[in-house]
């Protein structure tokens, strides 16, 4: 049999050049205009164009070699392995189920612990990045995330204008606490309120719509929020966006240098650190909401009724289901959240503007939901990790440099990445991280299906 | 009146463009039921191949001929642009057919972000300007305070769109290829059985779609005279909305579409906000979908349990 294999890639050397040659030529049309010639500005301000000749090479170079690659090692390889009889490992799948069964508690010890291991590590100076850049940040898209996904993992309606909602909470709170001087914890629930309402509101005429043409007018209205965001300068200031948003109190103390504030009151040295502890916790609380919120309602029967929206809407209405209501409570409850995400965000950043709520956001919230795994909590939070972290990473890889040359700035390469990352992910696992699912309703035995039996996200 | 007539002008020869855009979208949706994300960035890409290509020709080989220029310009771009949308779904769609419904659309998200980003990485941010290619216009309207104007450059839009989409007519309905791809459209499974190549006729239906997107980047360049890496997300959205709103699935509502969003917004731009002309065509949209959901030209979906 192996022999047998080996002898048909001994023959197929000559298939693989071809295809190598071939995937050159392709890469060279394919990278001839924008690798091959760069655009720039002279001295008048005129476009005028450069060669990049050598760089072209190297990209079609890179490109057929891959190819001969997988010609001539990595399909033989796969034949070989799909050939082999398969043995199932008990060991393995016995270590996956005791990892999945302690990932959960394991990881939200690790996200309690997270500042205090990290003031450990780096001390006061360094550890702020570490919180802020990291922690908080990647917190902010797990709540976001863990919000859309009771739209589209849970009711199974297709959401591309998320963060529209998002930026009704921000929006929110910067207006009301600038305008009235109203504290962060009276206005934490008004702006998840207000983005319900704008849930609703927006919820009302897309009943009707479902998959392809909901994403659509969903898009719709995100934008149509950015641009009035953008155009109603009056209120919003447009473009510039609103600066100097009050932050949010430890129960009355300010976090400044003053002698009102926490550090003074307690006693202890002033830092900003302690301000950034505080936000991490704030939204780690609010993320920890969320999560606790949809589980509980994956159990009322407002949450089964979300999930058999989604297998069936036909089914759902002739059992007698509301599907009005239904559709209506997941784009409130979906948008609630992404309005305290919002007031958060707005809170954190001191400074908003319809920048930080363009397409590119909501559909980074979405890749989140459907890369963890539509439905998963515990998937969503490894998407946003790896999403958000890694792009993080990105910024601040010094180590690139030393490879490519000083003048090498690793940040201009982050969403190419992340692009290139979505792709890859969707053709290595198109139903997400975690693609199996717990029952909500149980007959008889618990067990976990296969994402591949149910049918998700038609709207 | 005359304001009103310049505005019909502008308006059709904006049109023009979204239509053509709009016809890679609701061809793509017509035959695999997918929403190509990317397709406006394509179209951002094909821009800028038309733009280095124009530099070339008149910068490096000197042609004179603006005829010839934009002939050349033109080929080059479709053909350069094809091949792009041509690798695009052989690595990034097709893997994922017959998969889960949402994959393909996040797939074609991310392939949108990257072509953004690989085009600001290798052009660089700022906008690309060039020098005007056609100059000069007929005076329709002779009026002392409005003269009402017909381009050159306008008149070649509509010349360009009405030729090709002829052409693409003709392809579509007398051709063997047109006939395989309104099988595929029907049932893919039963075209198979009769012998169509199913994913040959998949792959041929995104190189039209972009040699279509290609003709109005180039388009767009010469009309606007500039291009960002940041241009395609804006005619993207458009030109699907304007498939949706002509009925998506139906080539004549992609061009009707395209034509109406186009007017609905220099309408809008002039009688109303400029500022506002994005969410004109933004709650047209919304409205049609709720109150017609199939589109002006579509056919309204069955559904069956």
């Amino acid at each position: 049999m192996a022999e047998e294999d080996a002898g048909k890639a001994r023959v197929d050397v000559v298939r693989a050049v071809k295809d190598a040659g071939l995937a050159g030529l392709l890469a060279f049309g394919l990278f001839l205009p924008l690798i091959g010639f760069q655009t720039v500005q002279n001295i008048r301000n005129e476009v005028a164009l450069q060669t990049r000749f050598p760089l072209l090479f190297v990209f079609v170079a890179i490109v057929a070699g891959a190819r001969l690659i997988q010609g001539l090692v990595i399909a033989p390889w796969r034949a070989r392995r799909a050939a082999a009889p398969r043995s199932p490992s008990a060991g393995a799948s016995a270590f996956a189920a005791l990892f999945s069964r302690w990932l959960g508690p394991f990881g939200l010890g690790f996200v309690i612990l997270y500042p205090g291991i990290v003031l450990l590590l780096a001390g006061f100076g360094g550890a702020a990045k570490w919180i802020d850049n990291f922690g908080i940040q990647i917190l902010i898209y797990v709540m976001l995330g863990w919000g859309l996904n009771i739209v589209v993992g849970l009711a199974g309606l297709l959401d591309l204008g998320y963060v529209a909602f998002y930026a009704v909470g921000a929006y929110s709170y910067a207006l009301l606490a600038k305008t009235f001087g109203f504290s962060f914890w009276i206005l934490l629930p008004l702006a998840g309120m207000l983005a319900a309402f704008w849930g609703v509101l927006l919820g009302f005429p897309v009943l009707r719509l479902r998959g392809d043409y909901l994403a659509i007018v969903t898009l719709a209205f995100g934008e149509i929020i950015r641009l009035i965001l953008i155009n109603w300068v009056p209120v919003t200031n447009g473009y510039a966006g609103i600066s100097g948003i009050p932050r949010p109190t430890f129960f009355g103390l300010p976090f400044n240098a003053s002698d009102q504030g926490f550090t003074a009151t307690f006693g202890l040295e002033f830092s900003p650190v302690y301000r950034i502890v505080f936000l991490y916790y704030l939204i780690l609380g609010l993320a920890l909401l969320t999560a606790y919120v949809t589980v509980r309602l994956r159990r009322l029967p407002v949450g089964r009724a979300w999930e058999a929206l989604r297998e069936d809407e036909i089914a759902c209405r002739a059992l007698g289901i509301n599907t009005t209501n239904t559709k209506l409570t997941a784009f409130a409850m979906g948008g609630m959240f992404a309005g305290f995400a919002g007031s958060f965000f707005a809170a954190r950043q001191g400074f908003i503007s319809p920048e930080s709520f363009t397409f590119l956001e909501s559909a980074t919230i979405l890749s989140i939901v459907i890369l963890g795994g539509m439905g998963s909590q515990i998937g969503v939070a490894i998407a946003a990790i790896a999403m958000i972290g890694g792009t993080e990473i990105m910024r601040d890889l010094d180590v690139l440099k030393q490879v490519f040359g000083a003048d090498f700035d690793p940040t201009q390469y982050r969403m190419l990445l992340f692009g290139s990352a979505l792709v890859l992910i969707m053709i290595w696992k198109p139903r997400g991280l975690i693609a199996t699912r717990e029952p909500s309703a149980v007959f008889r035995e618990r067990r976990t299906i296969s994402a591949e039996l149910v049918k998700e996200g038609h709207g | 009146m005359e304001v009103f007539v310049q505005q019909l002008i502008n308006g059709i020869t904006l049109g023009s463009i979204y239509g053509l855009i709009a016809i890679g979208y609701t061809m793509v949706f017509g035959i695999i039921g997918m929403v190509n994300f990317a397709h406006g960035d394509v179209f951002m890409v094909s821009a800028f191949i038309a733009l280095i290509c124009f530099l070339i020709l008149t910068t490096w080989l000197g042609v004179g001929s603006v005829v010839l220029a934009l002939f050349v310009v033109i080929v080059v771009a479709m053909v350069l642009t094809s091949l792009v949308n041509w690798t695009i779904e052989r690595l990034a769609y097709r893997p994922l057919r017959g998969s889960f419904r949402l994959a393909p659309l996040i797939s074609a998200i991310g392939m949108s972000i990257f072509l953004v980003n690989f085009v600001q990485v290798t052009q660089g941010p700022r906008n690309k300007s060039i020098p005007p290619i056609v100059q000069g216009d007929f005076v329709l309207i002779d009026s002392a305070n409005y003269p009402v104007t017909l381009s050159y450059k306008q008149l070649i839009i509509w010349l360009i769109t009405a030729l090709l989409l002829a052409a693409f007519w003709y392809l579509v309905t007398k051709t063997p290829l047109g006939r395989a791809q309104r099988a595929c459209e029907q049932d893919q499974k039963m075209a198979a059985l009769v012998g169509i190549d199913v994913d040959r006729t998949i792959s041929i239906t995104f190189v039209i779609g972009a040699a279509l997107a290609a003709v109005a980047g180039t388009m767009y360049l010469m009309y606007y005279g500039v291009v960002n890496f940041n241009d395609g997300f804006n005619p993207g959205i458009k030109a699907f909305t304007a498939a949706v709103l002509g009925g998506i699935g139906s080539l004549p509502g992609a061009v009707l579409g395209g034509l109406l969003i186009g007017l609905i917004e220099t309408l809008w731009s002039a009688y109303f906000s400029i500022d506002y002309k994005d969410v004109a065509a933004f709650s047209i949209l919304a409205i049609t979908l709720i109150f017609l959901p199939q589109g002006i030209l579509g056919r309204p979906e069955v559904e069956k349990v």
